[in-house]
């Protein structure tokens, strides 16, 4: 079955395939012969790392995923879908587009939105909003590794703008950090949310035999041939040769494929669709035959294609962008011309489901591929990597005793992840879709679905640093964040979407970050009461310089009941009292304190305690549905004394606030200490000691330990001293952090 | 009022005026661009988005839609049009307003409210404004620098068609204040007519408390007040 121009399966060719000697001989195991090459491409790019999940699959499974909310569960479908009220519901997911985007920053980033967008549409949800979660290598100082981390976070930006502007979906939240572990190893983590009815629920099952296949969308070409695989091994030198593995995307193509696709379920004419993402062509026809227990049985030539001479490898490999495989229930074909012909898409009816079990791929009518469908989607082998806890996770905590308290404000103002990011979100439509009711730069996005009438928050979190420090208490603080940061905004979580972002799971310390991060991450999304719907695993994540320090990115969905309980974290006006509540912590451990000013990441991350973090986000939200909360935020990296700056920033004017600090705890403890659950709340004046006492009566350690004041003046009194600030001049250098570097370098 | 709302391939924020026309009490239709005629409708919006995906230059081929034939008749025959952002570029594409929506001065695609000044409370579009009001609404674009030669620029001041343009929270203009560079601080002109209105920022995205800022409401109140008046004479 190998045409006579297609190379000879030799060791060598199954070796660059990324297949192992025993993977391949399982796959004549299955097949009950030798592949040909094609089929070898096809199995290469289902059983890679980024389409199977074999290194990771056992350790998924640890993942809460059901719940009363819960209507497409994880590993059903392209997303997860949780119920919202009324009828309503939301898929959302978050993808990762790392490789790429460190290879061509623009691209890579641009069709990583493309991809999350027509996962969430091809559920058959209409995408509302876009989050993302950032990671590059230092901005700051000299050299040409700072020079190429401008370039790709430039890129970046510039390519999820690009297409979620075009697309005219706004891209409202999330967050970017910055650290030498990602020099080389960008990680793009992007997020969608789309809304529907119950009953409009898509699925990706070719039911029905006898039903046509369709192919729409932009043509096929050979862009980003084999990106599945090119994702699933460490990035080197060599891998600028992988640029063509970089996909091409076109939003304006996608926004009509979406509107068509959106008016195409309208009618009853759809039995299945499905996107055309990593694997292209082949992941959709095997997966959607797996799915509905039937085969598929495609005729190359009928694919549209945009280059001429494509082989069959090339044609069922290509990733380009743009394109859904859609099962449509015979006799409705005119439908979809119809629709695809107002739009001026191109379409072609390339196949047919059959009942057989197969995913059989002609080329002018003659056989090129016969795979049984299911063995290909699921049956990919699972491994179970060994892992080994290193013998030391961070460096020797420095002494603090003599540094001088108030430098660090401004130097942690100034590090670019905490920076104001504006220069960031500023070049992305936040707005479009008039929904966005708490803008970018506060610690939860708000957004109204105007359709089904729900406010609904979104927050992406992941301090990085405390995952390198402990992966277990990292991970369960990731998720505890995003709690609490939703419960910032007013809002109750719903569910959760993770993004793992690690090294070469061949290596037993990274495999063992990956263990211990999913289980912090399971146990605190129990804890939460969060099923997690979906998400995406990043391997490889790795260069000659090491791994990326190990990122488990969660995004988390809340819903708010009443846009009265829409909070934002500004002080709003001076005279108000300032709340903590959560008490004043001691930990320095994993503090952006001792990286900043120390150059260490050192000690181990703050202790999480799920029933004291749990008790405090719900005293918050008793206090915002009395409805007597100005502005809450909640204390993360640079503790006490950052969270108290960032809350003065506000886009109405530079307040300023006077503030005391009980206790003989060394300043720097006091002021930058990164303890877990607090929030800074602000209320009425006369209101304050009530609502603290409120908290306390519920369990929850507040009190006031301040006021907004209108002077600019930022004041921490702690054991006979005051730390002062100017706060203008704080605010001029956390907001020109990020622009300071990036526009002498455009 | 009834309007209707031009959809081209690209089309984003069809949706938005949608929502903010009916609740204001327009009555609202899309109307799909292979469509012929314009028949039966008030009021035309020319929406923004990404019409054709910005191919060639920003409503370049927008401008060509088989509908845009109807729209610019209803134009010329004094039918009221208002164009937002992309709508604004397509409105300049077919000649229907003098100038060009060029690439921002920073090169940036730029979201963000802005203060636009009314210039002149003398036009359907701004009569329930006054002038030297500041309005604050949205703007959400890579290419809105306005630009016209000399001559086109002092017509347009001299015939009292620059409406808008934009200002500090004070209502001073300044380079700080331009968002975009567009000349003489542009953010929105009119024909000589005066039926014919162009505006970079979205005031449909301004007109939910919940978003932030209702100011946009002024213009759209303004032109179902002028209406009202009309009908009375």
């Amino acid at each position: 079955m190998n045409t006579k121009s297609d190379p000879a399966i030799t060791p060598e060719l199954v070796a660059s395939h990324g297949i192992t000697p025993e993977e391949y001989e399982r796959i004549i195991g299955i097949l009950g012969r030798a592949p040909n090459y094609t089929e070898l491409g096809i199995f290469s790019v289902m059983w890679s790392e980024h389409c199977s999940y074999k290194n990771s699959k056992p350790e998924l499974r640890k993942f809460p995923t059901t719940g009363p909310r819960v209507l497409v569960r994880a590993g059903e479908e392209n997303a997860g879908v949780i119920d919202i009220g009324d009828g309503w519901a939301v898929a959302f997911k978050m993808e990762s587009h790392n490789h790429p985007s460190a290879i061509e920053p623009f691209q890579g980033a641009a069709t990583g939105v493309g991809g999350i967008i027509r996962d969430i549409f091809t559920m058959g949800a209409r995408p509302v909003f876009s989050l993302n979660s950032l990671r590059f290598g230092s901005i700051t100082g000299e050299g040409s590794g700072v020079k190429n981390n401008r370039r790709l976070f430039a890129g970046v930006v510039a390519g999820i703008a690009h297409y979620g502007n075009c697309i005219g979906i706004p891209t409202i939240g999330g967050e970017v950090y910055f650290d030498p572990s990602y020099e080389g190893n960008p990680l793009v983590n992007v997020f969608c949310l789309g809304v529907l009815r119950h009953e409009q629920i898509a699925r990706g099952a070719a039911k029905g035999v006898g039903n046509p296949v369709f192919y729409v969308g932009a043509e096929t070409g050979r862009d980003g041939l084999a990106g599945a695989a090119f994702a699933s091994r460490d990035l080197t030198e060599e891998s600028k040769e992988d640029r063509p593995a970089v996909q091409v995307g076109d939003p304006f193509r996608e926004k009509l494929l979406l509107e068509a696709c959106l008016e195409l379920l309208a009618t009853d004419a759809v039995a299945g669709i499905q996107d055309m993402g990593a694997a292209g062509l082949t992941c959709s026809t095997c997966e959607t035959a797996s799915r509905g227990g039937t085969g598929v049985e495609i005729e190359l030539t009928k694919v549209p294609q945009r280059e001429t001479g494509m082989t069959p490898y090339e044609t069922m490999l290509s990733e380009s962008q743009e394109r859904m495989l859609i099962i449509v229930k015979k006799g409705h074909e005119e439908e979809v011309t119809r629709i695809f012909e107002k739009w001026d898409l191109p379409y072609a009816e390339v196949g047919v489901v059959n009942d057989d079990g197969m995913m059989r791929v002609r080329n002018h009518g003659e056989i090129v591929a016969e795979i049984p469908a299911s063995k290909l989607a699921d049956d990919a082998p699972i491994y179970h990597r060994e892992y080994q806890a290193p013998v030391q996770t961070g460096e020797t905590v420095p002494d603090y005793a003599h540094d001088e308290p108030a430098a660090g404000l401004p130097a942690l103002l100034g590090h670019p992840s905490i920076a104001s990011k504006r220069w960031v979100w500023q070049q992305y439509d936040h707005m479009v879709r008039a929904g966005t009711a708490v803008l970018p730069g506060s610690d939860a996005a708000v957004f109204l679905i105007r359709e089904a009438g729900k406010i609904l928050a979104a927050t992406s979190d992941c301090n990085s640093l405390y995952c390198t420090l402990n992966p277990r208490e990292g991970a369960r603080i990731a998720v505890a964040e995003a709690a609490r940061n939703l419960a910032c905004s007013g809002a109750v979580p719903l569910a959760v979407t993770d993004n793992l972002n690690f090294g070469n799971p061949h290596r037993p310390e990274n495999f063992w970050q990956l263990r211990e991060s999913v289980e912090g991450l399971a146990e605190a999304c129990r804890e939460f009461d969060v099923p997690v719907t979906g998400g995406n695993v990043s391997l490889y994540n790795q260069s000659p310089a090491g791994a990326v320090d190990p990122t488990p990115t969660v995004g988390m969905v809340g819903i708010i009941e009443d846009a009265a309980h829409i909070t934002r974290q500004h002080f709003r006006q001076a005279d108000d009292a300032i709340l903590l509540i959560g008490g004043f912590g001691h930990e320095l451990g994993g503090s952006h304190y001792f990286l900043t000013m120390h150059g260490k990441k050192a000690g181990q991350p703050p202790h999480m305690d799920f029933a004291k973090e749990k008790a405090v986000h719900e005293a918050l939200r008793s206090l915002i549905r009395m409805k007597s909360v100005f502005s809450a935020h909640d204390l993360s990296e640079g503790g006490l004394a950052v969270a108290l700056a960032e809350c003065c920033f506000s886009p109405n004017g530079t307040l300023g606030a006077t503030i005391s600090i009980p206790g003989d705890a060394h300043p720097v403890e006091a002021l930058y200490n990164e303890s877990q659950g607090r929030i800074l709340v602000t209320v009425k004046s006369e209101n304050a000691s009530a609502l603290a006492g409120l908290c306390e009566w519920r369990g929850v350690k507040a009190q006031r330990i301040g006021t907004v004041t209108r002077d600019g003046v930022i004041s921490i009194a702690h054991r006979g001293h005051n730390y002062e600030w100017d706060a203008g001049k704080l605010q001029a250098v956390w907001e020109n952090a990020i622009p300071s570097v990036m526009e002498s370098a455009e | 009022m009834r309007t209707a709302i031009v959809r081209f391939p690209g089309s984003n924020c069809d949706q938005d005026c949608f929502q903010a026309l009916a609740a204001l009490g327009y009555d609202p239709h899309y109307l799909w661009h292979k469509e012929d005629s314009v028949s039966g409708f008030d009021f035309i919006v020319l929406p923004g988005g990404f019409s054709y995906g910005d191919y060639l230059r920003c409503g370049a081929i927008a401008r060509f839609s088989p509908v845009m034939k109807s729209v610019i008749e209803f134009a010329k025959s004094g039918g009221l049009v208002m164009g937002i952002c992309n709508g604004f570029q397509i409105l300049c594409e077919s000649g229907l307003l003098p100038g060009a929506l060029m690439r921002n001065r920073s090169l940036h695609f730029v979201c963000k409210h802005v203060g636009v000044r009314v210039e002149h409370y003398t036009t359907a579009w701004t009569q329930n404004a006054s002038t030297g009001m500041v309005l604050n609404i949205p703007i959400a674009h890579g290419e809105g620098r306005y630009v016209a030669d000399a001559e086109t620029v002092e017509q347009l001041r001299r015939e009292r068609r620059i409406l808008l343009k934009y200002c500090d929270a004070d209502g001073a203009t300044s380079d700080a204040g331009n968002p975009n560079g567009s000349v003489e601080n542009i953010a929105g002109i009119c024909n000589a007519a005066g039926n014919v209105f162009g505006l970079m920022p979205h005031p449909e995205r301004a007109c939910d408390p919940l978003l932030g800022s209702i100011d946009g409401r002024v213009i759209f109140e303004s032109l179902l007040a002028s209406r009202k008046v009309q009908k009375v004479a």
